[in-house]
């Protein structure tokens, strides 16, 4: 207890709020540092994901690969890109963005799998072009259990983001191996804080987000759902893949 | 007219969905192609605006080979209703009949004005343009659905079991508004239904389908009804079982028909109270 009063202490000290080591800088470091990751893991996973999720193949080499980068060890795999490309920011990138990929793959293709095929089949029987189908269609409709994988994905990458700090001067993981070094547990424990604090947030963030993107209709149909008349569940809101993943 | 030419239909896992079939649909009528599952109704519907590509014979639509034609172009000029009306659930009712004539190139607000006319015409208040499908009842979807299909003004529209999912009164009362459009907008109709009462009651042409799309009859209703052509026929329009032969028995003050199974069929009534009932033709 009195451990966790120090921490606290060390958070509220304003001598840890200056200079280029201080919290505010830590903190935006590693807000930035987790963005970025989840976008790139999001600009190579999104568009793998709505094709296999359209075209219906590749999916059983998607689940593996997802299952073979999952069951890498971010750690491991740190510091043999970081052996390679040397000391920076370039390795925890590598490593983050290969955490963050699974995640946002399921969800870009469950989302499009999730949707009732007849109304997929009749958006193409009255004329749309697979293009307009998948545009106006399967994205849209898809779009929930996409956000669900990418929270997922960012989740995993806050709280890993530490790591970036062990070949970096860079991100809230300066203070966890700082702390350790020196055996200043208030400022270990106070940073650690910081990292579920901006997890925290984030989660809320995307509990809304994930709310405001599901289709309005969607959403409509939720009271129908409770009457059974619709055999398939309301996979919008779920956010089924996030369970398990951590 | 579509014209059907030795068509057959062979999926990839090997089933013969259709083998070797051969029809003339004439223009500005209703065609009802019924029959058990399995006997490949739905897959000759699909056929026709190449949602399935036969994988021998040719079809024809007014002389011209659809192979021919791109399926996406082809598919926009044909109306379309399915059976869970397949509308898309995030787009409001009026967007939803207005997704055609929008991918056509019509003019947003055209198109609106259009489909809330489309409305009127399946018997739908204009209220409920801005409410989304799941807001609907089954039949209103159901109603939707077929605005959907006329929103481009098709010859030719497919129904493929579009009042199968709801309740047979709510089926009952789409029929009859059915049978009312057709009578206005003389449509080039292909309807699929399991239901041979159904079939009756909308078909000018019934095609009765063995499995693998083998035509075991092939005419109007009455010809049907009145020379089934072999047994199978007959056991489909239920004549071999009594279904067709009623007689009458005097319960309770009133004339019932009861049928050679002796299931309650229907009550004798004037011929005057008989045509004031709209649908006396589908008693179930």
């Amino acid at each position: 207890m009195n451990l966790f009063a120090d921490a606290l202490n060390w958070i509220l000290d304003p001598a840890n709020y200056v200079g280029p080591g201080g919290i505010p800088v830590r903190l935006v470091e590693h807000l930035g540092f987790t963005v970025v990751a989840v976008s790139l893991a999001a600009l190579i996973a999104v568009p793998f994901g709505f094709l296999i999720g359209h075209t219906g193949r590749g999916r059983g080499l998607a689940v593996a690969t997802s299952g073979g980068l999952r069951a890498i060890p971010t750690l491991g795999l740190l510091t043999l890109v970081a052996l390679w490309v040397g000391i920076g920011l370039g390795a925890p990138y590598v490593a983050l963005t290969i955490l963050a990929i699974p995640p946002i793959l399921a969800g870009a293709y469950t989302g499009f799998e999730a949707i009732d095929r007849t109304v997929i089949d009749s958006a193409r029987s009255v004329g749309m072009s697979e293009a307009q189908i998948m545009r106006t269609v399967e994205v849209p409709l898809g779009l929930p259990l996409l956000i669900a994988g990418i929270r997922s994905a960012t989740l995993q990458v806050v709280a890993t983001a530490t790591l970036a700090a062990y070949v970096a001067d860079f991100g809230l993981g300066r203070f966890l191996f700082a702390g350790l070094k020196t055996r200043d547990y208030a400022e270990m424990l106070g940073g650690s804080i910081l990292v579920i604090l901006l997890a925290v947030l984030l989660e809320g963030i995307f509990t809304g987000v994930q709310r405001l993107v599901v289709p309005k209709g969607v959403a409509a149909a939720r009271p129908s759902v409770d009457r059974g008349r619709s055999a398939r569940p309301a996979s919008g809101m779920d956010p089924a893949i996030t369970k398990g993943t951590h | 007219m579509i014209e059907f030419r030795s068509v057959s239909k062979q999926f990839p896992d090997g089933t013969l969905a259709v083998d070797d079939f051969s029809l003339t649909l004439p223009s500005h009528q209703t065609t009802v192609l019924v029959g058990s599952s399995g006997s490949g109704k739905t897959t000759l519907l699909r056929m026709i605006n190449r949602m399935v590509d036969p994988s021998s014979g040719t079809i024809e639509i007014d002389g011209a080979d659809i192979a021919a034609l791109e399926p996406v172009q082809l598919r926009r000029s044909i109306g379309y209703v399915m059976q869970n009306s397949g509308l898309l659930p995030h787009r409001t009712v009026i967007d939803n009949v207005a997704t055609v004539p929008l991918l056509r190139g019509v003019p947003r607000r055209k198109a609106r004005t259009e489909a809330l006319s489309l409305l009127d015409t399946v018997g739908l208040d204009r209220s409920l343009a801005a409410r989304y499908p799941n807001q609907l009842s089954g039949g209103q979807q159901q109603r939707v659905g077929v605005a959907r299909g006329l929103a481009v003004n098709p010859n030719i529209l497919l129904m493929d079991e579009p009042f199968g999912a709801v309740d047979p009164i709510v089926r009952a009362e789409l029929q009859q508004e059915l049978i009312r459009l057709q009578s206005e907008l003389g449509k080039t109709v292909v309807f699929v239904t399991h239901d041979i009462e159904e079939a009756f009651l909308l078909g000018d042409q019934v095609v009765i389908l063995r499995d693998g799309g083998r035509i075991a009859q092939v005419g109007s209703p009455s010809d049907i009804l009145a020379k089934p052509a072999d047994d199978f026929v007959a056991s489909f329009v239920g004549a071999d079982r009594g279904k067709r032969a009623l007689h009458v028995e005097r319960r309770g003050g009133s004339d019932i028909l009861v049928d050679t199974d002796g299931r309650l069929a229907g009550v004798l009534v004037a011929p005057s109270a008989a045509d004031a009932t709209p649908d006396h033709r589908a008693p179930r």
